[in-house]
């Protein structure tokens, strides 16, 4: 049995220490928040959204990601919510929904009734949409602090806020400081997101919904109390300031285009975050000096983090843990 | 060979940088175009003023002309603003120039556009003002000391392909000497091979390549289209002929009826 020091407590960290709890290993976690979650971790949609994202993404993202729902709803009994994803689009931009069907798999296309067949809410307001229906999404805080949880209950000890970190003699130390670990990774870059909640009670949405833009894509993910998280961004670059006036414009206004409810809504949170990304936008199991790093979970934090937890744990772990694991 | 602002190109093809599925395929789509110029938006890639310094530098590293552009400005102040920003960031004096009159359909501004494009000139800059097919727009662009001009063929993103030839034709035949470059509209290689038949000097691309489902094979089939357009004009072209009206009696006819 080793002990391991995994830095940084979002996805990445807490996916891999409890990989590595989970193979009888002992795990110390550091981080400088007082809570889980709070980097890029914090602002994410929560969407796991393997078929989608395929749109834009390598082969690789969907086939690593197509376990991810699973594992969440093992780690976090009750996290994961599979009700698929809808995507829609103004009637002028049809042909944007149509390249998408054609770069994607695992949809079916539905036409106005069926749609409000699913989304009451949406009634009447799209004449066509594409439905993932094996796809599913989560409260990235609250699973996280679910996973914090199951973290304890399986032995790891967690070290957070400022204070003297743990002097033990580690096998090797994980880091997972996401975008903090831009400055010595190479090759490493941020990709600002930014984001808001809003909260109404005239939309009722049961699964998060995408529309379509040329330029302004967004998705709207639905939480409970009557709350929306509406994203996202994609900037390049790595400043992590406040939401600019134009984001939250388009924002809002492409929210509004999905239903005017939203207009009435109230702006209840506004948040950035920076995506740590490589240039292929995938992310990597790195060699650090002291161990491994988990790094560049770009827009996939949530969907691919199961995945590259277990190659890192797998890496890390003994032997035997190995074997076990190609058995399993 | 295309010459630009006194710099000699032996590519005809200008590709955008803007949404691209990574910067990996972005670099790869530069290379199997050939492309001898990128253009970078500043505005997108910059919030409250702090340069997308990572992506920035990568661009960099493709080892080809960067040309700034001032996408998303909405008034030449604006616009001007941008340029100076841009010249800080890359080190370069060129700047295309777009000012859009309307944030939905992206039309550009002529009127903002003349007046930017003065002060920049003014100023040192080498514009490449984005424009329309307009004559005297194109002429006020000219007196205000652009020596390239950058029409578009249709709609930014529209993908719709050249929906005025003769607007373009007229174009080429008014500046026989300035360099014409495509910009905005193109959705296919046809288009390309279209519009480098009538005479421009080069294409400009970006969701074309950055939307296809594999965009540096795409970059490659514009590249290809784009010289085979150049090559053609350059060899004459016969002018279609109107086969339903006979030339001559037909002579064959009387034996045979
Ligand atoms: C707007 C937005 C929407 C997104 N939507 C989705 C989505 O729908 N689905 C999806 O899968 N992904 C999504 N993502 C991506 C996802 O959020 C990121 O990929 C993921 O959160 C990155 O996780 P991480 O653990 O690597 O980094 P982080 O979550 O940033 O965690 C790093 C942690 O390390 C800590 N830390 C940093 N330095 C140190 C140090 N020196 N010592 C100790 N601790 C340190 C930080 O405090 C932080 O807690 C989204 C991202 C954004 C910005």
């Amino acid at each position: 049995m080793s002990l391991f020091l995994v830095k940084g407590a979002g996805v990445a960290g807490l996916a891999v220490a409890y990989e590595l709890l989970r193979r009888g290993e002992d795990v110390d976690i550091v981080d400088y928040q007082d809570t889980v979650g709070q980097g890029a971790s914090f602002f994410a949609g929560g969407m796991l959204a393997p078929y989608c994202e395929r749109e834009a993404a390598e082969e690789v993202v969907l086939t690593l990601g197509l376990d991810a729902a699973d594992w969440w709803d093992q780690v976090v009994p009750g996290a994961v919510i599979r009700n698929g994803t809808l995507v829609v689009t103004q009637p002028r931009d049809i042909t944007d929904l149509t390249r998408f069907a054609s770069r994607t798999t695992g949809h079916v296309w539905l036409d106005r009734n069926e749609i409000t067949d699913l989304e009451p809410s949406l009634s009447g307001r799209f004449e066509k949409a594409l439905f993932f229906e094996n796809e599913a999404h989560l409260d990235p805080r609250r699973a996280l602090t679910g996973l914090a949880k199951t973290i304890r209950n399986l032995g790891g000890l967690f070290h957070l806020g400022w204070g003297p970190s743990p002097k033990k003699n580690y096998t090797a130390v994980l880091d997972c400081t996401g975008p903090a670990a831009i400055p010595h990774i190479p090759g490493l870059r941020g990709v600002r997101g930014e984001m808001l909640y809003l909260e109404t009670g005239e939309v009722t949405l049961s699964r998060p919904v995408r529309m379509l833009h040329p330029r302004h894509p967004i998705y709207v993910v639905p939480r409970d109390d009557h709350r929306f998280m509406v994203g996202a961004t994609m900037i390049e670059t790595e400043d992590d300031g406040p939401i600019s006036a134009r984001s939250l414009m388009e924002l809002l206004n492409a929210a509004y285009a999905l239903h005017p409810a939203f207009g009435e809504a109230r702006v209840v949170e506004t948040g950035v975050g920076i995506r740590p990304a490589f240039a292929d936008n995938f992310p990597r199991v790195v060699e650090t000096g002291d161990g491994l790093a988990i790094a560049g979970m770009y827009r996939h934090g949530f969907l691919l983090a199961p995945a590259m937890a277990k190659q890192a744990a797998i890496r890390l772990s003994n032997g035997a843990a190995l074997r076990e694991e190609m058995i399993a | 060979m295309l010459k630009l602002y006194e710099t000699e190109l032996s590519s005809r093809l200008l590709l955008g940088t803007a949404r691209y599925p990574s910067p990996a395929v972005l670099s790869e789509a530069v290379r199997r175009s050939g492309a001898g110029i990128v253009t970078v938006s500043l505005r997108r890639e910059t919030s409250g003023g702090k340069a997308g310094g990572a992506f920035f530098e990568l661009i960099r590293n493709l080892g080809v002309r960067i040309l700034p552009n001032t996408a998303g400005c909405h008034s030449a102040s604006e616009a001007i603003l941008t340029a100076k920003m841009a010249r800080e960031v890359f080190g370069t004096n060129w700047i295309k120039l777009e000012v859009i009159g309307h944030h939905d359909s992206l039309q550009p501004d002529v009127f903002e556009l003349v007046e930017a494009a003065r002060i920049l000139t003014d100023e040192g800059f080498s514009v490449f003002p984005y424009t329309t097919d307009d004559l005297i727009v194109a002429e006020k662009l000219l007196a205000a000391g652009c020596r390239v001009l950058m029409p578009w063929c249709a709609p930014i993103g529209s993908a719709a392909g050249p929906r005025n030839p003769s607007a373009l034709t007229a174009m080429r035949a008014a500046f026989p000497d300035i360099p014409l470059i495509v910009d905005a509209g193109l959705g296919r290689p046809s288009h390309a091979a279209t519009v480098m038949e009538l005479g421009y000097d080069a294409v400009l691309l970006n969701t074309a390549v950055a939307n296809a489902g594999d965009p540096p094979a795409m970059a490659e089939a514009f590249a290809k289209a784009t010289d085979a357009g150049r090559l053609a004009y350059l060899a004459g072209m016969l002018e279609p002929r109107d086969m339903a009206v006979p030339s001559t009696p037909v002579i064959g006819k009387a034996v045979f009826s």
